[in-house]
């Protein structure tokens, strides 16, 4: 990420933004994967890492964003999260009903236990995740075209 | 019995702001602070003295929870509440782009 | 105690969000009130509903105050103003008159009647696995509910990119 000082903010904000960038959306995948043992969970990780992308693109500019991901790409991504999330639901049908918890369970307390349920998180932090940035991108691009 | 009377005049509050006011981003800030009184509400409910959060400790046995299904509705309603403020914004914003004000007793021709 | 003062700061957040003229302190002040939200949510003892509530309050702020710069406007007050606040605020103490009837039907606060809750509660642990129990009701015992929610958040960015759509280039020469 080159310092263009044309665009975007100044240099105290994207030094820092550079450092720290990272760093959240590592916090939000964090919650994602822990949310059955503690709390967080998909919805609020999902908006985590769509905060990260945000901060990238309020300190560097539209074009530094839009150079990762794309709105195109945006779109695929959130479809490709709401299809997964249906087909562990349908999964379900292997045990005999909709929605039903077919892996095994493990012991509590453990990072690989409670069926379905930390593979669901993560579908569901996907498909918030990059829908909220598809939003905040449909708003900044409407501003540069007037 | 009091906390549940101020949740509700928090309600009119932003029943006050929909209804009086004439800019169309104080008629979405009434609506938002609406959405932030039902949800307390409904966390209210689930309250109980001297309860614990909801999760399990690892050599304890928990007797006194609170609620946790006013809790998992709750944590739905605020990611709604997220989207459909964003939608009502870029409807906001597309009005003003074609008629130049946010005032909604100008907004009244129907002329494209 | 915390619960009452928690709750007259956030009345007086949000009367001050709707009478003031300037649209950007509307906006903070409603961030205000999403704050101190937060804030009783964690007095509730309801960890996993602070953390979304504040991340989700950050990104509508950010929403709201790029739909307001520079777009103010002069306040003009019309006819008829002084019969339509008071009947505003007529219709306004009706309602609460009622609703104070209504409220004292419910159980007291702080004791819930956890008629449905206590077979959750009891079997969480050994049916799902999850230690999370606001976890294991939303992604297993009710499923359904975030299937729901899943579809109107998908709808709301499908309807978002839709509205705000630029018209095609060749309008433009």
């Amino acid at each position: 990420m080159i310092d263009n000082p044309k665009t975007g903010m100044t240099l105290i904000v994207k030094t820092i933004t550079r450092l720290t960038v990272g760093l959240i959306m590592l916090f939000g995948i964090y919650i994602i994967l822990h949310g059955h043992v503690s709390p967080g969970g998909g919805f609020a990780g999902g908006v985590i890492v769509a905060l990260s992308f945000v901060h990238l693109m309020l300190a560097f500019g539209k074009d530094t964003a839009i150079a990762r991901i794309s709105k195109n790409m945006a779109s695929n991504l959130e479809s490709i999260g709401a299809m997964m999330f249906l087909f562990i639901a349908l999964l379900g049908f292997l045990g005999g009903s909709f929605f039903l918890n077919v892996f095994a369970k493990g012991s509590p307390f453990d990072l690989f236990s409670a069926g379905t349920i930390p593979l669901s998180n993560i579908a569901i932090g996907i498909k918030v995740g990059v829908g909220l940035f598809a939003i905040f991108l449909a708003l900044v691009v409407l501003e540069r075209s007037k | 019995m009091t906390l549940y009377f101020l949740c509700l005049i928090l309600f009119c509050v932003g029943l006050y702001g929909v209804l009086r006011k004439r800019n169309l981003v104080k008629i979405i800030v009434g609506l938002g602070i609406m959405e932030y009184a039902m949800n307390l509400f409904f966390v209210l409910l689930g309250y109980r003295f001297h309860g614990r959060a909801p999760i399990e400790a690892k050599d304890q046995d928990i007797l006194n929870m609170v609620d946790p299904l006013p809790q998992a509705l709750v944590l739905t309603s605020i990611v709604i509440g997220l989207g459909v403020t964003a939608l009502v914004i870029s409807i906001a914003l597309r009005i003003y782009e074609k008629y130049g004000t946010f005032d909604i007793t100008k907004i009244k021709r129907l002329k494209g | 105690m915390e619960l009452h003062i928690l709750l007259i700061f956030m009345i007086f957040a949000a009367i001050v969000a709707i009478e003031v003229k300037d649209l950007l302190s509307s906006v903070i002040a409603v961030g205000a009130v999403g704050f101190a939200l937060c804030l009783a949510f964690l007095v509730l003892k309801a960890p996993d509903l602070a953390i979304t509530q504040l991340v989700v309050e950050i990104l509508c702020l950010i929403i709201l105050i790029r739909a307001t710069i520079n777009k103010d406007l002069p306040l003009v007050i019309e006819g008829r103003w002084v019969f339509n606040t008071v009947s505003t605020l007529g219709f306004i103490a009706v309602f609460l008159l009622f609703s104070w009837l209504a409220l004292k039907e419910l159980p007291g606060f702080g004791e819930p009647i956890m008629a449905v809750v206590k077979k959750y509660l009891q079997e969480g642990v050994s049916k799902t696995g999850a230690v999370n129990i606001v976890t294991a009701v939303i992604l297993d015992f009710r499923a359904y509910d975030t299937l729901g929610e899943a579809t109107v958040l998908f709808a709301s960015v499908i309807g978002i990119m839709a509205i705000l759509r630029r018209p095609g280039r060749k309008k433009r020469e």
